[in-house]
């Protein structure tokens, strides 16, 4: 018996406008509405509706044997909700017909789980009050952003009751064993890690539409043939960006027809079946144990965090963003709060990226910006004007809460820090030379 | 080939181009023929014959042989340049001119001429298969030669006219020169599709005709350290001409802007051209005229200091076709902002890049780069390991793939 497992991951961050660093101390609109909007609507046009209601009508056509699990960001659903409300009521429809399991995830899509405990908790909390309020589940498997899996995450996010864990199924984490069968992560007891099928995760996600690949094109029958080829397996996962569908593989692939087909053709074998996480996590038991004492991810060939935490301009500007949490919390804004939050979103961190960058591969191709160095320029600028602003609200508020006289006279402080004197003075006080080291597995592993 | 200095006697530029594709040419094991012109002995006592000046010396090595021709041409000299070199020379060999006429062409023009003449003389003798010139003065040399050989001929285009005179006061001849070569040539090669798009909208030529070859380069000398210096100020440094091209008055702007948000900030030009007592001025009107230093023109040394020195390189030149001293710059583990209107930003993504009439833009990565340790230091590292992956054999091998789309003339029976 071979049970197929697909997940998608929905994720849209909230891209950063250009700002200069005259702008600091000015405290304009941080993030691009207008180039988010653009975006949302553009992969929803290819990808989001088309895909859903495909996915949507081969269920009702299959009677319920075709299943499903999506993985929903915060950012991507607020967006959705303001520029595409459509698609809340697409995956709203799809939630009731009983074959769709939503995972849990960090709201912001953040590098929390590395940088600080207590954020990556109240992440995953705000995450999943907002699939109970807007499809009625409350999710039960996890995945971190990108796929990043430690032993550690995998023992909080079992505390906080969850029945399983999705992982990469890396060669670092299993050497020669299969991913097709559960595991359990080192120090926990009964949590199960769902791994990637990465090759044939990446025959869709990744090869489907390339001519130079032996297997081109890709064909439904063929790859249900390979996907029952070893019926000792339990799960196949099939773990991939929603956006392979119509963004990333085009549909001139014909990568739509291939969905179309491929569900008939796997369950044309009668051995073979579709489960969600949670369904696979309730029928099977780990084969054995996993450990991932340093974090491992879907990313890159090298399947670990470099692609967001490699270079110095990454770690700073991490590390600078998540020693603000109390500071933030301090102010009881809402705004603020919110603000910061948005920055931790992993995209941003992800653009800065040196890597490949001269390869010109994928990393490019997700970066709205010119070059690696831009984006943390802008990151740098809305960091100090962020600080700016917090200033001025701590002002506020111990202003509000002083005597007359005394208000006074923190009034004309307030009025003494003009813009552009700000700037000066921030600048120095918020770019130190020395580049705090945060090693993330340290903050984890401690 | 018709190039330049060999070997050559400045970084950059025409010479440094020729010697490494000429390199790139005999590492992939073809043989070269370089035609060029031999300067001038400095010291000439008076008793040079018209003889003389139609010597050549030749040096034969393994795949290499040289022909150099005795003239005065050098890259990049303008009319002006050439007629007070002659006058110069004219009170040196006073006598002898009177007596047998005139040595060297009376005018650049004229010199361009006489030297095609002696050139192809000299080329034609030899066996080759494919004639390839560089730029301007060396295109009647090669026209002369595709007649006489019926061999097919290609022009390497490293700088227009519209380059050198800043897009104003563009000289009819020089133009008319190029437009004549460049028509005449069975392929035209450009530095960069920012000078390929100017080949086509200045001078008319079609799109399927122009092969865009980056240029490479090769560094042999290790680097030194940084530059140890006690310095409390930063540096921002502008290397080059101080000519319109080259946008030194761009430099100066985004100068003032940045120093109304920070003050310890210094900024250098090293270099000298027509603009510099302009820019001297115009500094001083804006009131930054202790923050801007004008260091003059550098030796090699001096330049490599300088690199190590600055904090920052700015090239935010108005029209390069190519531009290779952002690549000396990285070479040196100096961050640089350069402008989009140039070759090189084609080929180097370590950087930032800008327009170079965006002052605003340009002050604010400036500062960036000044402000932003981490971002210092990304653009460091990562700016050293782009520069050393360059190699002239791969410009050489493009310039083999051209030649050999190219069929030799069917000489009338």
């Amino acid at each position: 018996m071979v049970s197929v497992c697909m997940y998608f991951q929905v994720h849209q961050p909230h891209r950063l406008r250009q700002y200069n660093i005259f702008d600091i101390g000015k405290h304009q609109q941080y993030f691009d509405d207008e180039k988010n909007r653009e975006i949302l609507l553009r992969v929803a046009r290819k990808c989001y509706i088309p895909a859903t209601n495909l996915i949507y009508n081969k269920i009702n056509q299959l009677g319920g044997k075709f299943r499903v699990s999506y993985s929903l960001t915060g950012t991507f659903l607020e967006q959705a909700q303001k520029y595409s409300p459509e698609l809340i009521r697409l995956f709203h429809k799809l939630a009731k017909t009983g074959c769709c399991e939503f995972l849990s995830e960090t709201y912001y899509h953040s590098l929390a789980a590395l940088y600080n405990e207590e954020e990556f908790k109240q992440q995953v909390g705000m995450h999943k009050k907002l699939m109970k309020d807007l499809f009625g589940q409350s999710p039960k498997v996890f995945r971190n952003t990108e796929l990043i899996f430690t032993n550690r995450i995998a023992q909080i996010v079992e505390q906080m009751g969850y029945k399983a864990i999705i992982a990469e199924g890396t060669e670092k984490i299993l050497s020669w064993r299969s991913p097709n069968y559960l595991y359990q992560p080192a120090g926990t007891r009964k949590i199960k890690a769902l791994l990637k099928n990465y090759r044939l995760s990446d025959d869709i996600a990744f090869r489907f539409g390339n001519k130079e690949w032996k297997a081109y094109p890709l064909t439904a029958p063929q790859f249900a043939q390979w996907v029952s080829a070893d019926q000792s397996s339990h799960c196949i996962n099939l773990f991939m960006d929603y956006e392979t569908f119509g963004e990333h593989q085009w549909a001139t692939t014909g990568i739509f027809k291939f969905l179309e087909h491929m569900p008939n053709e796997v369950l044309s074998h009668p051995n073979n079946e579709f489960l969600t996480p949670s369904q696979v996590a309730d029928k099977y038991q780990p084969v054995g144990e996993i450990d991932a004492p340093y974090p491992v991810s879907w990313a890159d060939v090298e399947r670990d965090t470099s692609a967001w935490t490699g270079n110095d301009m990454q770690r700073s500007s991490l590390a600078k963003l998540y020693l603000l949490k109390d500071e933030v919390e301090s102010l009881q804004d809402p705004e603020a709060l919110e603000i910061w939050r948005k920055l931790q979103t992993s995209d941003h961190f992800y653009y800065m990226c040196t890597k490949w960058f001269a390869d010109g591969d994928v990393h490019k191709y997700f970066n709205p910006y010119e070059s690696p160095y831009e984006s943390y320029i802008t990151m740098m600028n809305v960091l100090n004007d962020f600080a700016i602003m917090r200033q001025k609200k701590r002002r506020e508020m111990t202003a509000s809460s002083l005597s007359d006289s005394e208000a006074e006279l923190d009034t004309q402080a307030q009025e003494s820090l003009q813009p552009e004197a700000a700037l000066e003075e921030f600048q120095t006080q918020l770019v130190p030379d020395a580049v705090p080291e945060l090693q993330e597995s340290s903050v984890i592993l401690s | 080939m018709f190039g330049w200095e060999f070997p050559p006697l400045s970084s950059g530029g025409l010479g440094t181009a020729c010697e490494g594709l000429t390199t790139g040419l005999t590492n992939l094991g073809h043989d070269v023929i370089l035609v060029l012109p031999r300067p001038l002995p400095k010291e000439i006592n008076g008793k040079l014959t018209v003889k003389d000046a139609q010597r050549y010396a030749t040096i034969d090595l393994k795949r290499l042989k040289t022909i150099a021709i005795d003239s005065p041409l050098q890259p990049y000299i303008n009319t002006r340049e050439y007629a007070a070199w002659l006058e110069h020379h004219k009170q040196i060999l006073h006598i002898k001119l009177d007596k047998q006429g005139e040595l060297y062409g009376r005018d650049l023009f004229a010199e361009v001429q006489r030297f095609a003449l002696l050139a192809q003389r000299a080329a034609i003798a030899e066996d080759f298969d494919v004639i390839h010139c560089h730029d301007w003065m060396t295109y009647p040399a090669g026209v002369l030669a595709k007649q006489a050989s019926g061999k097919p001929l290609v022009v390497h285009v490293h700088a227009t006219e519209f380059d050198r005179s800043g897009n104003n006061g563009a000289n009819q001849q020089v133009y008319d020169t190029e437009r004549w070569g460049m028509e005449n040539a069975d392929r035209v090669i450009t530095v960069s599709y920012f000078t390929k798009r100017q080949v086509m909208e200045h001078y008319g030529i079609p799109d399927e005709k122009i092969t865009v070859v980056h240029n490479a380069v090769e560094f042999t000398n290790p680097t030194g350290d940084r530059f140890a210096i006690n310095k409390s100020d930063k540096v921002v440094l502008f290397l080059g001409r101080v000519t319109l091209q080259k946008g030194p008055d761009y430099f100066i702007k985004a100068a003032k802007r940045v120093l109304e948000h920070q003050k310890n900030v210094k900024f250098i030009i090293a270099g000298t051209g027509d603009m510099l007592s302009r820019l001297i001025e115009e500094a001083a009107s804006l009131g930054i005229g202790d923050k801007v230093l004008f260091a003059g023109f550098l030796g090699k040394e001096d330049v490599d200091k300088a690199f190590r020195m600055a904090d920052v390189f700015v090239m935010p030149s108005v029209s390069e076709p190519f531009g290779i001293t952002p690549l000396e710059a990285m070479r040196n583990k100096t961050p640089v902002i350069i402008s989009r209107q140039s070759g090189v930003s084609e080929v180097i993504q370590h950087c930032l890049k800008v327009d170079f009439w965006d002052v605003e833009q340009l002050a604010g990565k400036i500062l960036s780069v000044l402000r932003y340790a981490p971002l210092h230091k990304e653009m460091s590292d990562k700016g050293l390991q782009e520069v050393h992956q360059f190699s002239w054999n791969d410009p050489a091998r493009k310039c083999v793939d051209v030649y050999s789309q190219l069929q030799p003339m069917r000489v009338l029976a």
